[in-house]
């Protein structure tokens, strides 16, 4: 018989996730059908094939984010962050950095402790900001829209990650350098091959290079940690 | 029933989601604060992951409300407010919004919050389905190794990050304007730096708690001078 690795707390994370982010998910769905019926409205086959298309990528894109977010999050991080959304500009970040401060490593009892709660509170806050901003939207909007003020919000990932690469660089400095050096060849590179291309953009971009850049950093990683570089192997 | 994309049953059925989403995350938070203090936690290690995820979280809620803004002209309030206040991205949302250049009818709006949500299908439901599997493959790995175990979530945060050091050079073909955001990485790295530093000499603690929002802030609003600037 297969042996039970996760503990009571773990198991019971799991089984309480599923019922909750799939009800969420299934009033997340219920929104443009009830829409559909209070309204009596019809799907345009047109614009919905175009739009799968479009969207097709973003399914590959989860799938991924499924793999690369969930053991840095654990579970409960896990199910909460992938139905809140805006994980990696919000959820793993602030999980990440909660983390560091409270000086817990990730895959731990401990680290799942603060993940989840540092993912709730984020959530919870996001949800009464954006309540706030709601309520108040007709006088807040002259302010958001500000011209002087847009170019901050429009940076808001440039800020986060040089912050958070000075912590991580300077902590992992050896497994750094080969992925920090293949990104910035693949996007300097890729920005003068699509120099003048409206459609290029690094904002998809990144979506599929955050599983590139994680591969490389796991493989390289695994061949310096084999040869002893990253400290001895535990038997 | 008259539709009008700021109609207040759309703000009403948006409510009931979004109440619904945070209870989840009430739900969450309260089992995990006791589990941390079952197994001999600090509450005050506790507490204070509250009040630094509740800072950290400030600066870009605004811009996820700026992007509410910015969506709700072509689609109302209630949609882009569900949708970026559970589940969405504004990258996502953006590009799916796009594929109409106005909504002129109800059917056209339930379209577009269709292929919103289908967008969305897999990022739903894959957690549920994986999830345990991904979390019973990391605890095995550190039974086996808890050395390489320790060193694979390293290896996960640094692919992570050095792909987002990647995409602020991704315009940098663009020109001078193309040079903002890599501006901005460096002005926010140099403020974490020197709280760092601070900490180091002071031996302030709090700087701790404070010193990635504040390095991110200093990095936003570095924004609008290089802006200036560059453009």
């Amino acid at each position: 018989m297969k042996k039970n690795l996760l503990n009571a707390y773990e198991e019971k994370t799991h089984f309480y996730g599923r019922i909750w982010s799939i009800a969420a998910a299934l009033f997340i769905i219920a929104y443009p059908f009830v829409c559909m019926i209070l309204y009596g409205a019809k799907l345009q086959g047109e614009i919905f094939l175009a739009g799968i298309g479009v969207v097709a990528m973003y399914w590959a894109v989860s799938v991924v984010e499924t793999f690369t977010y969930s053991p840095m999050l654990g579970a409960g991080g896990m199910y909460l962050g992938f139905v809140t959304g805006n994980l990696s500009n919000l959820k793993v970040p602030c999980a990440l950095n909660c983390m560091e401060q409270a000086n817990v490593k990730s895959g731990t009892e401990e680290g799942e402790v603060i993940s989840t709660i540092s993912t709730a509170v984020s959530s919870i806050v996001t949800t009464l900001i954006i309540v706030i901003g709601v309520v108040a939207i007709a006088a807040l909007t002259p302010i958001l829209e500000n011209p002087a003020l847009k170019p901050a919000f429009d940076q808001i990932l440039p800020a986060l990650f040089g912050a958070m690469a000075v912590v991580y660089i300077s902590k992992n400095w050896k497994i750094s350098v080969l992925p920090c050096v293949l990104m910035l060849i693949v996007f300097i590179v890729s920005s003068f091959l699509n120099a003048g291309n409206p459609n290029y953009s690094p904002n998809s971009l990144v979506g599929i290079m955050v599983p590139v850049g994680v591969i490389v950093t796991i493989f390289s990683s695994r061949m310096m940690y084999k040869k002893g570089w990253l400290g001895d192997k535990e038997s | 029933m008259e539709f009008n994309i700021n109609s207040p049953v759309l703000y009403g059925i948006v409510g009931v989601i979004i109440l619904f989403v945070l209870a989840q995350s009430v739900f969450f938070l309260v089992r995990s604060y006791k589990h941390g203090v079952e197994i001999g936690m600090d509450k005050k290690t506790l507490n204070k992951t509250i009040l630094r995820s509740a800072v950290f979280t400030v600066a870009p809620a605004i811009a996820i409300l700026v992007g509410i803004v910015a969506l709700s002209q072509k689609l109302g309030v209630p949609l882009p407010w569900l949708r970026l206040s559970v589940i969405g991205s504004l990258s996502y949302e953006m590009v799916a919004s796009g594929i109409v250049e106005a909504i002129t009818s109800v059917d056209t709006y339930v379209t577009i919050a269709l292929v919103m949500t289908v967008g969305m299908t897999v990022s739903m439901f894959l957690p549920s389905i994986i999830g345990k599997k991904i979390q019973t493959g990391m605890v095995s790995m550190k039974h086996k190794d808890p050395k390489w175990s320790e060193l694979f979530m390293t290896a996960l945060f640094m692919g992570m990050i050095s792909a987002f050091l990647g995409y602020v050079f991704g315009d940098v073909a663009d020109g001078a304007q193309g040079f903002i955001p890599v501006c901005v990485f460096f002005t926010s790295a140099v403020a974490m730096a020197l709280c760092g530093l601070l900490l180091k000499v002071t031996k302030w603690k709090w700087i701790n708690d404070y010193a990635l929002p504040v390095s991110m802030v200093v990095g936003m609003i570095s924004a609008i001078p290089f802006s200036a600037w560059l453009c």
